[in-house]
């Protein structure tokens, strides 16, 4: 394992903002830490990293413990939010600091570092200082600064969460291929559920300092454990023990997927609240019997654009598509 | 805010009389430096060197402003390691009492300077057992030199960036490594402007060094204290004053400069 956390408790006072997790990512894996703000995910990458040390538990990075351990004693390198990029030092010497601290010769470190910004697509830029950059442009140089030691383990807090919705999506794509490319464990924090489902091999779900579910990102949209997974990741419809018992003669708190649901000439009677039309599809919110129910249909679908709102509909829920919640 | 033709040429008038209140008496010293008169008769009946050359051909004069020069360097030398390590120590770090120890450093810039001289003459002479000499006076100038250097870097190091300091750990520097490379080009420019201010008020001041200095230790204040009612020597007081204004204003408009540079 790359990384193996194990009854790690992290204590801010009277707040716990890590309880008792236990948490297992291998060597190569692109790992989300998802939830939302002041879930503990960024606590926790902090401990990996060494920022703030675990009030209780061990953290081992390839079988070697680190709890106590410095963070320039350990092998990962992390992506700061905020960049950090240090001000005073151009792009060249940012991404060079590791390999000038490690006592790397002159020309061997700026050979590696021009290696490592042409890997973001940088090299131009190589004698700018930070404040001349655009945020798009800091974000490369953060992971070229932090790349260029060849760490075992990358750890990103939330990188893309500066940046707008278009540059986000082309980073996406770069931050994967990189991965691909380096081989290396990658642990990335965001409280954007779209990305971590794009990126990720493995997501585990944060809710106040404990892991509600870790799975693969299909794993969670499929077969959520919990109703928070359910809600968090993508839109539920959640049904209490007494709405199941009542819709499927299940006693059982229950969700199905809005996509899930068939609109059409079989199933039970609902009425269309709203119609909502999201270009790919269009969103239904129905009344069936006393339980709001939201439907997704395929926006190609023509039988879809006659359920207008206050019209009825039969909406057939299949069985097999229920997940039972804990 | 916008105020009447009238109220404007009120204030006007008022501010005109301080500023003449503060800076005549100086141009007036300025002249005087240059006055034939030895009586410095007004309005001075010619112009001379004389006086200029006189002060800064004499020995005794000499040597006091190197004394002054000197304490005063050794004092911000201390001042800026002490207040540069208080400052860290503060803004870094939570820990019992730091509120406290944060007003304590800067409680002595209030303290009058006779109560600071006086507890540090009783302090030195009767308590520790010393002799008054040139490292009194320095330690007694440190004691208030500090708040200058404290006050600057504290102020930089709230405003920078705390993951720099992370970064550069996580990226192997150990924590000397780290304030050589990252912290200190942080706060450079605060620790110079600290250090010009501390260096200005050490070089002038003279209440706390009448009480801690030696015998055969004198200043340049106290020089200039010694002989002002000595005959003739009025007008070579005049010239050290103007060189004194020099010597601590020049530092006091680089340290401003300095803070406002970086303030952008």
């Amino acid at each position: 394992m790359a990384i193996s956390i194990r009854g790690v408790s992290k204590k801010f006072g009277d707040f716990t903002a890590v309880d008792q997790l236990n948490l297992e990512i291998g060597s190569g894996e692109f790992f989300s830490m998802l939830g939302p703000s002041g879930s503990g995910k960024t606590t926790v990458l902090r401990l990996i990293a060494g920022f703030d040390l675990p009030t209780a538990g061990t953290i081992s990075l390839d079988g070697e413990d680190v709890t106590n351990k410095a963070p320039f004693d350990r092998n990962v390198n992390t992506v700061f939010q905020d960049y950090a990029l240090f001000p005073h030092l151009n792009v060249i010497e940012n991404v060079e600091y590791g390999l000038r601290v490690r006592k790397v010769g002159r020309e061997e470190r700026r050979a590696r570092a021009l290696a490592a910004l042409e890997k973001v697509h940088l090299a131009d830029f190589a004698e700018r200082k930070p404040a001349q950059l655009s945020g798009g442009q800091r974000q490369r140089v953060a992971l070229a600064r932090a790349i260029v030691v060849e760490p075992k383990i990358l750890l990103l807090d939330e990188p893309l969460g500066a940046l707008d919705l278009k540059l986000r999506e082309s980073m996406q794509i770069e931050l994967k291929e990189l991965q691909r490319d380096l081989g290396i464990t990658f642990v990335f924090v965001t409280h954007d559920q779209d990305e971590a489902l794009t990126l990720s091999d493995r997501i585990a779900i944060f809710n106040q300092g404990k892991i509600e579910q870790i799975g693969t990102p299909h794993e969670l949209y499929e077969k959520p454990a919990t109703e928070f997974v359910a809600r968090f990741v993508g839109t539920a419809n959640v049904f209490t023990a007494a709405q199941s018992q009542n819709l499927f003669g299940v006693n059982k708190k229950t969700m199905i997927r809005p996509e899930q649901i068939e609109l059409g000439a079989t199933g039970q009677e609902a009425t269309v609240m709203e119609s909502i039309y999201l270009g790919s599809s269009i969103r239904f919110i129905l009344k069936l019997a006393d339980t709001q129910v939201i439907a997704e249909v395929s926006a190609s679908d023509e039988n879809a654009k006659t359920y207008r709102r206050n019209s009825t509909v039969k909406v057939n829920m299949s069985k097999t598509d229920l997940v039972e919640l804990d | 805010m916008r105020i009447s033709r009238s109220a404007a040429l009120v204030l006007g008038v008022i501010s005109s009389a301080v500023m003449a209140a503060v800076y005549l008496p100086l141009v007036i010293v300025l002249i005087n430096s240059f006055n034939n008169s030895m009586n410095m008769d007004w309005p001075p009946p010619g112009f001379t060197l004389d006086w200029w050359v006189k002060a800064f051909g004499s020995g005794g004069l000499m040597a006091a402003l190197g004394t002054s020069v000197l304490i005063a360097i050794c004092a911000s030398v201390v001042a800026l390691i002490l207040g540069t390590l208080l400052a860290l120590a503060l803004s870094r770090y939570k820990f019992f009492g730091q509120e406290s120890i944060g007003l304590m450093v800067i409680l002595p810039i209030a303290l009058p300077g006779i109560v600071t001289g006086l507890a540090l003459n009783n302090a030195f002479r009767t308590v520790l057992g010393m002799q008054l000499s040139m490292a009194t006076v320095i330690i007694a100038h440190a004691t208030f030199c500090i708040v200058t250097v404290y006050n600057n870097v504290l102020a930089r190091l709230s405003r920078a960036n705390r993951n720099l300091e992370d970064a550069s750990a996580d990226l192997g520097a150990g924590v000397f490594t780290t304030f050589r490379l990252i912290t200190l080009p942080q706060i450079g420019s605060a620790l110079v402007a600290g250090g010009l201010l501390a260096f200005a008020l050490s070089f002038d001041e003279i209440i706390v060094t009448t009480f801690t200095a030696g015998s055969g230790v004198e200043t340049l204040p106290i020089w200039i204290l010694n002989n002002m009612f000595r005959p003739g020597k009025a007008p070579v007081v005049d010239v050290v004053a103007v060189t004194t204004v020099l010597i601590s204003v020049v530092p006091l408009y680089f340290a401003q400069r300095f803070t406002r540079e970086t303030a952008k």
